[in-house]
Formats: C-alpha cells, structure tokens, sequence
C-alpha cells in the first residue's frame, strides 16, 4: 500500500447559508483521521473561526482564499503528495475540480484521494450523470439541460408545467425553483442563468417524498447506508429547508431496501471512495401500486445531510471516509464507539431523530419568508426521543426561538389569523410551518385537508395531533395527574408548557413532577440498539424509558453549555471557544460534559468531550442534567448569548456556575442597571432612555439630537435595530413597530456619527484584569459588530485613546467581580471614549484575537474558572496585520436588501493575514467572494459629504484604467473633478442606457453603492441598484471605509506578490 | 386500557399496555434490532415460539398489508413487545393496522417504555424464559425443548411454476421458509417444489408422491429435481432429526444443496459438524459478514439462536461474522454443498446477499 507524508486538506470558508458549521465537523474528522496514521496535513481555510484551524488538529494552516489562485501557490510552496477535495463543501470541490481541470494535480504529482475526480465531474453534470444514471437502469425525472433562456422554455413546454429548475455546480440549491407556468419560469431563468452557465429543466414530482441515504463504499467494493432519513416537507422544499427525520418513519421495508439497493448501486457504478449522498423522490400513492421512484440529487462528498447522518446515528462518517481514501477496507475501521465491533455495518437505532432548520429571514429587511427549493435557513438542531412528539417538541425548543414546543399562541396573536390565511400558509410554508399545522389542525381542519394542502405524510399529522390532544386533556384537568403527567412528558412537553396549560409556572411544575418521580432518563446512542455493551459517551434524556445507562460524574465532571443552532449573530466561532473549553478541562483534571443540540458542530463530536448530551439548552434540560451528575461546576460563558441567558435561572437553584457570579452577568445584561454602573463609574456612554410612547421617545431624540438608535425590547417577530435619523423617519418606524408600550418598551440612545468603533476582549480573575486584546473596526460606528471588518493590531488608535480603555476595561472588572472572559464594546471619537456595550463571557472575536496573538484566551478562562494564577498576558510586537471580514448570503435571500447596518446580517467571517492592512484586507475580500475588477465600477454617492470622501478613492480607480459609471449626480460631480465617467439611468427611469442593462451584460464587477441617510427619498433607487448587484453576482460595497480600503488595496496590491504564508509563518505562538 | 405483565426467566415483572389480543402467552423471549419490515418479522416462522421485543421504538406506523407480501399466512412471534405504539397507519398497502391484526391473530401485543432495558437484560443475561399474563400465571414453556419445524412447516407439496419459462426444479424442504425464498426463487425462473421438512427425496414412496405432484411430464427428465434448498426455521436443530437424517442420504449424492439459516446448521450437523446455542442470539438487519480469504463484506439479515460451532469435515468455512467471529457459512470442499447463516432472500433486511440464489442455481 502507498504511504503518504503529507496531504493537502481544503476547506469552505466562511459559513454561508448552504454551507455552514457542517465543513468544520468534517474536515476536523478528517484531519484527525490522517493524524493517526502518521500524516502531516496542510490545511487551507480562510475561516478562522473553525476548530480545524487549530494547533491541535492540523499541522499546516494557511488562512488564504480556497481558491485555485492561491491553493496552487500553496501547493507549489508545500509540495504535498496527495489531497482530499471532499471535506470542504462545494467550495473544496469547486475548487479542486478546476485545479485538476488546469493539470496542476498532474504537475506537481498529487493524488487526489478518494472518490475518482472523473465521477465527481460527472455527478456535477446533471445532464450528464441522468444519462449515466439511466444507462444502469436507475429512473430520474423527466429533464433536459438548457444553456440559455430560449431553450429552457422549449424543453418546459415539452415537459409540461410545472416544472423545477435546477442549476449545476450550486450549493444549496441556489437559482433553483419551481414554476408553475412560462412567466414564473420566464423570471426564474433571468436569476439562475447570472450565476451559472446551464440549467437543468425537470418535471416537478409534485408531494412525492423525498428520502436520502448516506452510502459509504470502499476500495474493495464493501458498501454500506449508514443511515436513511425521511423528510417530512415534500419535495419542493429544499433537504435544508426540511424537517427532517432519521431513520425514515413511512417507508415500508421494501419501499426503504429498493431505494437502498439503488442508492447501492449508483455508488458502485460511479466507484466513490468513501461518502456519498443520494436523494429520492417517492410516490407516496404509486397508480399501480408498485414503488415509483426517482433519483433527484446526489453529492459525492461530504455534505450537510452527512454531518446530520453522522450525529443522528453515532457513526463518524468523515473520519469513516478519510480512512477510506487512504485505500483502507471497511472491516479494518474498528467501531470507535462501541470499540468491539468494527465499521462494515449499518447502524441500528433505538430512538428517533428529528432536524428542524433556523432560520433567520427576518432579520433581512425585504427579504421573502417563504421557504421552498432554495435554502435560506443558517443553521439546524436536532432533537432525539424515542416517540416523535417527544423528538419534535424538543427540535422546536432548541431552536432557540422562545417557542415551548409544537403548539404556540404567541406566534399568531398579533393578528387573528383566518381559515384562508392559514390555507395560504400551509400551501406556501414559511419558517412557522410548525405552528401552522398544529394552528390548523386546532382550527378545525381534518388531517386529509392539511395532507392534501402540504403532502406531508398523515402519520406525521397524527403526531402532532396527539400533542394538541394531550395539551387539551392537561388544560381540562382540575389538577395535576400523575399518568397524565407522565403522558405529557413522554411526548416531549415542557414542565412551562404544561405550566402555562394549567396557570402554573413551569418551576411549579417541576416541583410536583419531581415529588411524582417523573424524572428523565440518560439513554445512550451506541449505534448498535444495545445489542453489544458500548463504552459510548453519546447521550440523550428521554421520558419514555425507566432505567439509566450510565453513572454520574459527580464531582469529577464540569458541564460546559455549547452554543445551540448557529444563527445570525451565533456562530462556529462559540462552538470553537466550548471545544478549546474542554480541551483544557483535562488540564484540571476534570471530565467533560457538554451540552449542545446542533448537529453541525465539532463539540458534538464522538470523541471532544468526556460526556455529550445532545439536549436542549433549557433551564429544564440543563437543570435536569444537572441534578443528574451532580458536577462540579456549570460553565455558562463559552457558548454565547444562549447559554449567558440561563445563568440567571440555574443560579437561583443554587447550581454553581462557573466564574463570575451571574448576579454581575445579570448586572452587565440588564440596560438600566448597567447604566447606572457606568454613571457609578464615571465611565461615558450614549445618552439613552426607555420609553414606552411616541411621543416622550420624539422628544427625547430630539433633545439629544438626530441621529438616534433604536431598540424595540419585543423582537419576538424580528423587530430590528434601527438608526433614526429625523423625526419622520423615527415617528414612522415607532408606529410601524406597533407595540410600544410600558409591557414593550422602545430602548432611544444617541447615536454617535463618525466614530470609531473598538473591540476589547479581556481576561479577568477576581475583579482584576490580566488581560485585554484592542481590535479596531475599519467602519465606523453604525454597522454591527458582527458584519464589521476588524483589523488586529489596531491601526489608528491613539495611545490616549489606548490608555483610556485600559482603565475603563479595569474599572468594570472590579466593579462587577469578573473571573474569566468579557467583552466591550467601545466609541472613540477625538479620544472621548464611551461604552456600548459589555459581555461577561467570551464574543465573536475570541478566536481571531487567540489565533492572532497566539494566546490562546479560553486557557486563560479556564484557569480564571478554576482560581488558579492567569498567566500575563505579554503581546509581542506584530510584525504582520491581521484582518476579520464577513461573509454575507444576500443573494440567497431573494429581497433582502444587502446594506450594512446596525442589526447583524452576515452568517460568516474570515481572517487573512498580511504585511500590512492593504494585504490582509485584500486577501479577506477575496475569500468571502470579493474579485478585484478587471472591466467597469459602478459608482453611486448619496449626498456632497459621500462624494467628497470617495473623490481619492475615485481617483485611483480611474488611474487603475477601470471604466467608471454612475448615476447622474454623482457623474455630474466626478466629471467636474476630471474623472471619466459614464452616467446611467437609474434602474426605475427604465431608459437607457441603464444600470440594470450594465449588470446584465457583465460591463459591471464592482458596485459601490453609499447612501446618505439624512436624505429621504420617494423612489428606493438605492435598494433596487444594491439587490441587481447582488442578484447578478456582482461584488458590492455599500459603506465608506470599507469601500475606500478596497479601492487603496486593489490599486496598490497585486495578488500576485503576495508572500505565502502559513499561520506558523506569521505567528509563532 | 387493558394492560398485562410480561414476567421473565429471572423474576422481573413489567406492566405493559395491551394493544393485541388479550391472550396470555409463554415462550422465549428475544430481541432484534432492525429498523424496518415488522410485517415481514412478525410472520417470519423462525420465531416461533418467542415473544420478540423490538428495539426501534415506534411501531405501526405503516400498518398492515395484505396477506400476500406477509412472510407467512399468520403472526408467528407469541407476542410482541414494543415502546411506542402508534395505531394512526399511514400507507397506501395498509389495509389494517398492527392493533387490529394482534387483535384477529388474538396474540399479545404490549407496549412497554423501556424496551432498552430488557434488551440490555437478555443482552447480559442470555435469551430466556419469559410469560405475558393477563389474568392468572401462565405455565413457562421452552420452545427449545421440542420440534418446532414440524409445526410450522407445509403439510402438503406444493408446486409454484415461474411466470417465465422454466427448465429447472428446486426442491424447497420447507422447516419454516420465508415467502421470499420461493419468490427470489420463482424470480429466478425455476420451478420451486416446496416439500414439508420431514420429505425424503431418497425414498422411493416419497418421490413417487413427488412424480405425482408434479405429474407425468417431468418423469421424461432425467433427474426429478436439480437441486434442494433447506429453508430456515425455528429452535433448536437437533431436534430435526428427521431431516438431519434425510439431508445425511442427500449428501451422498451430487445434487446441489444449499442451506439457509437452520438449513445450515441442520447441513452442518448432517455432515458431521456440531451447533450451539448462542447467548441471545443474532437478530438484526446490519450484521456484517465476511467472505472468507476476501476483503468483501456483505451486511445481512439474521434471526437466529442457534450457530454452528464445528466446521464438518469435507467443508471449510465460508463466512464469518465481522463482530464476534462466529460461523456464517460453510461450503464442501468440492461437491456444490453450501450453506448461511444469515438471510440472502432478505425481507425484513438489505438485499446485499441475493446474488446467493444466482450463486447456487449456476451450480445446477
């Protein structure tokens, strides 16, 4: 057999919907996977958030661009013998295939490991993989590709409507859809031919199921399906978008083993090494009664429904597959979890699985919330019981979302909701799909009306029914039954449910549970139904079971509560502070026990923790587990705002949580009280006020003056952050809110223009600061932290400015008694520093300050949590800037207005290194999606101050020879400056020549698009030029200061000189 | 709701909520941890005499079929246990649900939370004796004291032509045979002679009633069958005597035999190999098998107590389990005499092994 020194492992960036936190688990199995067999791994990824961008997992990390540009150079640089392309999404696979295309595998002598490239090509080309799949007898839809807009709609007549589109080469089903005629298809075409080049037209399989199956084969032909699920959505509804359940519910044993045979079968002929995904659509009324099926996507990689595969059975299906792209045989894997038997099986479960996805669409202004072929949901849960009710009751609470589980009120009350508008909401399902079927089924309609509206199986609507039966039983008892009781929890209701059924809160509930002996029991998954003794550390709570499978910790263990679904503003970057966190558990002598529900994470990996208990992040769930291991501590400040929320709750039990008393995390959460901190402290903050009218929060504004930021307390619906900045535009937002009232205060502060906004991420221990780290945001206040692009070290921070922070971070340390991480976030502006906002647990940045500086900060928590000396924190001088920048998913989100602002839009991030910012930055933009413009630059500057600021930045991109166009007033103003630059129509004045007209035809590669917010305008021009941008895949830009670097970087940077340089390289930590 | 106590061996009792017939029923309690195909188990007749518990918890949920895609014409199993029942079928075959089929079959079916614990029991203790009263105590019966096959096997020849023209015969010695024997079988285009299990090809009286059956036509062939399959079945083997005793003739001869399941172990023992009883058996969808002096793995369909432990001289060893090494198939070393452990017809269970049938009627 060959051996291998080294291998190259790409990555997929930044997370981005359709390709999230799952590309972290896998490449993180896969590295350690090589690790084990002696290999050293070079890994590129620009995501700096990861876990595999770890000292711990790879041994070469490059934070580049996964791109073919750059991973060359990497590979010219390394020189590694062979590469795995299946481990990082679509990103590694895009990019691996056009290597492999430029022969540069061939040229420098790599092996691409695992499945044949030739297959994965094929399987990309849809028109070509149906012909294959046809040619060994396998049936797929009635389809054929198109290459342009004309044929598309030749083959859709052919066809017959309705029909789906769907686009090669496209994660997340982007630019796919469903039309129900030639005007709907007609527009859906315009969209998907801007991002690739052929579409596949295909008979839409109306309510057939939909059920994939994870196949994993190796070199010798052993095959095996680690796990078949079943969505409850139809087809129609993107496997992302889906409720999802493994193993499937409704598929009889020869429906489910055709499908494996096949599924089987399509392996073997495309001869994958390792992991494959293989989707079937299935009638659920077949006219003669025999199974009519069709293969409708595959993915000869590792992929979201993987990553979920591998958590809903056990079996580590990354780690599996990197094993077998290095030519082992299946037999030879030892079964890592019951560590007696080995891999070649299937997995037996003795429980159910159900994923439910997040969705945050209304945090997007504009953006449609319906939910169908696209994906548009940033992260997913997964629940585990062993009745459906009890699994999918869970799945809802972990979402995070306040909801309690398959029933709720809150979700409609704003509005009484009528019979029609529910029919419209079952035929076109949005996120509260949820809440519409059991609203429905409330409202009296019968299980085959809400069958035949949505497809979704009867058996899945007999669940849900039973729940809305038993809620009705609990809320017509005069009290509390212990059968009933008992009933209720095995279906997954939570004590505050049941609480709220019979005016009770849900601690009152718990109490008399409890007295009743109605507790959970601690089931573990071992992949095999209990059919062999398993030392797994894989565990669940279920009420439907009498025993427990394990012994608790006790004093030996340390509960660390992981981040929940990664959303908006929660991300892998929580998930990497509770592994870090784990990790240095050891250190201390104490086991592991993690909490957390989200499938797509390392923490929730076989082998990171002593314990997982892949629960809820309730105060029910954590206190139940609690009370079960009896630990030692809780840590509820590593995973986020989600487990900083609990403390409050855990703490009045007299749980102990870990570092500081959650009385000063309540203070520092609390607005008012951590107001009159500040003012205690002598420290500066915006001016700010609740009020709970209009009127009194006009006034206020007024008197502190425009502009002013607010912030509703309901956010329930998605309310957002708005910045005000006339007394219009704050009077019509209030009442457009419509709740404001003493129940829902509106939160007015000062809104400081023009400053600098500065992150400071500390280390303290007993009220004494040991450590801070200042990074600078390269926009000024008034985009979000988390899209803003931070710089490390600071760049234009003045030693004053430095010196006042210090001293700030320091007071507040004290005062609030903190032992471990907290954040600040602060406004410099002519060296007055005031505070926004402080976090008493680790934020966003941890990881790009700890991989930065080489400190690792959540050591530092750690031995914080536990009272032992916090050793200093010493920054040598940086001979290297580093830069953070997001990554946004606008253009999946069709709508969606694509301006920065206060609230937080991006769904990932990525840090580049470099000599200077200019570098850094470039390399930054370049990995979220950003391309250098080669042909024309639109240019469009709300306002004199805009134009005036941009004129340098103008300047450069004239001398750069690009070809400049813009509106009529911003051109008027270049040209008097001497600028070339040609005037467009704006989209709405329909004349040309127009913007719309530039985009379409590729005359455009960059759009800078700056607004001035004082002005109000009739026409929303600004929006719809932004949205054609993003719609036709076009680079945009919409504040200054990032602007204005880009433009200095592109005119002053060439990629071509760009030192490369591996983590190591730049830091040695 | 009726509900009835499922004692064991041990003296554990368990309430359990009856959702089948109110029938008080004695046996051999076990377990299996397929996901899929409870039809299709519940009518395999290798479980007679045993109460099976079912691991995956949620059952019911696509009811019932009709009779012919059953394993069997009835519920062999004496009761089953199960965690979740749910009586809401949803499928377009259902034409009952499990309820109502326990309920007409007038056998126990209980739902007891805990399924996981009395799998870890009989896990850690061994496959035992268990009872599901109702009212009263039920004596405890062992099915593994007697002949089983006898009971569950065909009285009568029956005779299955193919749709597609045949030239071959297979006898089927029928020990308590899963429908889809005789369907891969019929599939395959062979006429399937299906025989009861204590048939003797070798007897004169026996193949004159065979010739009979089969009438006048096929006595023109040369051979009156080409080949001989030895289904599955329940209990223990030695107490087949019968058929271990006509298997012994058969191997004098050259005719193609192929063993499945008890149909191996009663091959083994006729050659001259021994069995024993496993401590809770094998019974499941995912058991890995490998094919000896290969890399090729096969997962397989299992239900059984009972294992082969002595390779019979003349035969070597042609499939091993991949978890715990035990025997899953022996093969002569040069007549066309074989046999599996493990299920190539499959139903419940993935089809991986049903080249097995092309593998055996190439030898004819």
């Amino acid at each position: 057999m060959k051996t291998y020194n080294k291998i190259l492992i790409l990555g997929s960036g930044a997370l981005k919907i359709g390709e999230a936190g799952e590309f972290d688990y896998s490449g993180s199995q896969a590295i350690k996977a090589l690790k084990e067999e002696g290999i050293k791994t070079v890994l590129v990824n620009p995501n700096i958030a990861t876990i595999q961008t770890s000292k711990e997992l790879a041994d070469i990390i490059y934070f580049l661009p996964v791109n073919p540009f750059f991973v060359e150079k990497i590979i010219k640089k390394e020189r590694p013998d062979g590469v795995f392309l299946s481990f990082g999404g679509q990103t590694a696979l895009n990019c691996g295939i056009e290597l492999y295309k430029k022969g540069i595998f061939k040229k420098y002598n790599i092996e691409i490991l695992g499945s044949p490239i030739s297959a994965i090509i094929l399987s990309e080309d849809r028109e070509k993989f149906s012909t294959h799949l046809k040619k060994i007898g396998v049936s797929t839809p009635p389809s054929k590709a198109a290459t342009n807009k004309k044929d598309a709609l030749v083959i859709a007549n052919a066809i017959g409507y309705p029909v789906m589109i769907r686009s090669g080469f496209a994660l997340g089903g982007q630019g796919s859809g469903i039309a129900a005629n030639q005007k709907e298809l007609d527009q859906m075409l315009d969209g998907a031919f801007s991002f690739v080049k052929q579409v596949l037209v295909e008979k839409y399989l109306h309510h057939f199921k939909e059920v994939e199956y994870e196949v994993v084969r190796d070199k010798d032909d052993n095959c095996v399906t680690v796990c078949n699920m079943e969505n409850m959505d139809p087809l129609g509804i993107h496997t992302g978008e889906s409720i999802v359940i493994a193993p499937s519910q409704t598929l009889t044993n020869a429906e489910y083993h055709k499908l494996r045979t096949i599924s089987i079968k399509i392996v073997r002929s495309l001869k994958i090494v390792g992991e494959c995904n293989v989707q079937f659509a299935l009638n659920p009324k077949p006219k003669n009664g025999d199974i009519e099926y069709y293969v409708i996507e595959l993915n000869a990689r590792l992929s979201r429904s993987s990553a979920l595969a591998s958590k809903a059975t056990g079996y580590p299906l990354a780690y599996v597959a990197a094993k077998l792209a290095l030519f082992k045989n299946l037999t030879q894997l030892q079964n890592k979890v019951t560590k007696k038997t080995q891999f070649c099986f299937e997995p037996a479960l003795d429980y159910v699985t159900v994923k439910l996805p997040r969705w945050d669409i209304n945090k997007f202004k504009g953006a449609e919330e319906t939910i169908g072929s696209s994906m548009k949901s940033v992260g997913e849960v997964m629940g585990i019981g062993r009745t459906f009710e009890e699994a999918y009751q869970k799945a809802i609470r972990m979402l995070d979302l306040d909801f309690e589980g398959a029933v709720s009120e809150i979700v409609f009350d704003e509005k009484p909701i009528t019979k029609k508008a529910i029919k419209e909401l079952l035929i076109h399902p949005t996120p509260k799909r949820m809440f519409v079927l059991s609203r429905a089924l409330q409202d009296g309609f019968t299980i085959d009306q809400i069958h035949d509206l949505t497809g979704i199986d009867k058996w899945f609507l007999y669940r849900i029914k039973n729940i809305i039966t038993i809620e009705k039983e609990i809320s017509l008892l005069p009290k509390v039954d212990k059968d009933l009781l008992l009933l209720a929890k095995q279906n997954g209701l939570s004590d505050k449910r049941i609480g709220e059924l019979i005016g009770k809160t849900g601690l009152e509930i718990r109490k008399i549970r409890k007295e009743l002996h109605i507790l959970p029991s601690v089931f573990s998954i071992d992949t095999l139904a209990g059919e062999f003794p398993a030392e797994t550390n894989y565990l669940y709570l279920t009420y439907n079971g009498s025993h427990n499978d394990i012994k608790p910790f006790n004093k030996d263990g340390v509960i660390v509560l992981g981040s929940g679904p990664y959303r908006i503003g929660s991300s892998v970057e929580f998930d990497w502070c509770c592994v870090n966190t784990v990790w240095e558990l050891k250190k201390h002598k104490k086991k592991s026990i993690v909490i957390n529900c989200n499938p797509e994470t390392v923490s929730t990996d076989y082998d990171i923790s002593d314990r997982l208990y892949f629960e809820e992040l309730t105060f029910e769930r954590i206190a139940d587990i609690y009370e079960f291991e009896q630990s030692f501590g809780i840590i509820v400040s590593v995973g986020g705002q989600t487990p900083n929320n609990r403390a409050k709750a855990l703490n009045a039990q007299g749980f102990p949580i870990m570092g500081t008393n959650p009385k000063n995390i309540d203070k520092a959460e609390n607005r008012s009280l951590f107001s009159a901190l500040l003012d205690e402290l002598h420290i500066d903050q915006p001016p700010w006020s609740s009020f709970s009218s209009i009127k009194e929060a006009v006034v206020f504004a007024e008197k502190v003056s425009f502009p002013v930021l607010i912030r509703p307390s309901y956010v329930l619906s998605g309310t957002y952050m708005h910045i005000c900045y006339t007394k219009e535009e704050l009077t019509d937002f209030l009442q457009k809110m419509s709740r404001v009232s003493k129940e829902y205060p509106v939160t007015v502060s000062k809104f400081i223009e023009d400053a600098k906004e500065i992150e400071l991420d500390c280390i303290a221990q007993n009220g004494i600061l040991k450590g801070f780290i200042i990074s600078e945001h390269i926009e000024n206040a008034g985009v979000h932290s988390g899209d803003a692009s931070i710089v490390l070290p600071p760049q234009k921070i003045y030693l004053e400015t430095f010196k006042k922070l210090k001293k700030i971070a320091q007071d507040i340390a004290k005062a609030l008694d903190v032992s471990g991480p907290f954040n600040m976030q602060c406004l410099a502006k002519n060296n007055e520093v005031s505070v926004i906002e402080v976090n008493l647990r680790t934020s966003r940045t941890f990881p790009f300050i700890s991989k930065v500086t080489g400190i690792n900060f959540i050591a530092l928590s750690v031995d914080a949590f536990f009272n032992k000396p916090v050793a200093p924190v010493r920054i040598l001088e940086y001979n290297f800037v580093a830069t953070k920048v997001a990554q946004f998913s606008f253009a999946r989100l069709k709508g969606a207005d694509p301006v920065l602002d206060v609230e937080m839009a991006s769904t990932g991030e990525v840090a580049c290194f470099g000599v200077d910012i200019e570098s850094a930055f470039l390399k930054a933009e370049l990995s979220v999606g950003g391309k250098i413009p080669k042909i024309g630059v639109f240019l469009g500057l709300g306002g004199e101050e805009n134009k005036i600021k941009f004129l340098e930045s103008a300047k450069r991109l004239d001398e750069m020879k690009l070809k400049l166009y813009a509106t009529e007033q911003t051109a008027k103003f270049l040209q008097l400056h001497g600028i070339n630059v040609k005037k467009l129509f704006k989209i709405h004045e329909k004349q040309k020549p127009n913007i719309l007209e530039y985009f379409q035809k590729g005359k455009i590669d960059l759009a800078i698009n700056i607004t001035d917010r004082f002005i109000k305008k009739n026409v929303n021009d600004d929006y719809i030029i932004r949205r054609a941008a993003v719609d036709q895949n076009i680079p945009l830009f919409t504040n200054m200061q990032k602007a204005e670097l880009f433009v200095k970087a592109i005119s002053e940077k060439d990629p071509n000189d760009f030192p490369i340089g591996s983590w190591n390289e730049y830091v040695t930590g | 709701m009726v509900s009835a106590i499922l004692e064991l061996e041990d003296g554990s009792k368990i309430n359990g909520l009856s959702f089948g017939g109110e029938n008080s029923t004695a046996g051999e309690v076990v377990f299996s941890t397929g996901m899929m195909g409870y039809p299709e188990s519940l009518t395999d007749p290798s479980y007679k005499g045993q109460i099976l518990v079912l691991t995956y918890p949620i059952i019911g949920n696509y009811g019932v079929p009709e009779r012919h895609v059953w394993e069997s014409n009835n519920i062999q199993v004496s009761g089953l246990i199960v965690s979740q029942y749910n009586d809401t079928p949803s499928h377009f075959q259902s034409v009952q649900s499990l309820s109502q089929w326990f309920k007409k079959e007038n056998k126990p079916l209980l739902q007891i939370k805990d399924t996981r614990y009395l799998t870890q029991k009989i896990r850690d203790k061994g496959a035992m004796l268990a009872r599901i009263n109702f009212k009263g105590e039920l004596k405890w019966y062992d099915p593994n004291t007697e002949n089983l096959v006898e009971k569950v096997s065909t009285k009568e020849i029956i005779v299955q032509i193919p749709t597609k023209e045949s030239t071959k015969i297979i006898l089927l010695i029928d020990c308590g045979a899963k429908r889809n024997i005789q369907n891969a079988l019929l599939k395959r285009g062979v006429t399937v002679v299906t025989v009861p299990w204590d048939f003797d090809i070798t007897s004169s009286v026996h193949k004159a009633k065979l010739e009979q059956t089969l009438g006048l036509e096929q006595n023109k062939k040369k051979k009156l069958i080409d080949g001989v399959i030895i289904s599955n079945g329940p209990g223990d083997p030695i107490f087949v005597k019968q058929t271990i005793e006509n298997i012994k003739k058969l191997l004098q001869s050259n005719i193609p035999t192929m063993g499945i399941c008890l149909g191996h172990q009663l091959l083994s023992l006729a050659a001259g190999g021994k069995t024993k009883k496993l401590k809770y058996g094998h019974r499941s969808q995912n058991q890995p098998c490998i094919l000896e002096g290969s890399s090729r793995c096969y997962i397989t369909t299992q239900n059984h107590g009972f294992a082969v432990s002595e390779i019979p001289k003349g035969f070597k060893q042609w499939f091993y389990n991949a978890n715990d090494n035990s025997n899953e198939g022996i093969h002569h070393k040069s007549k066309p005499f074989f046999s599996v452990q493990f299920h190539p017809e499959a139903t419940p269970g993935p089809e991986d092994a049903e080249w097995l049938f092309d593998y055996f009627l190439k030898k004819l």
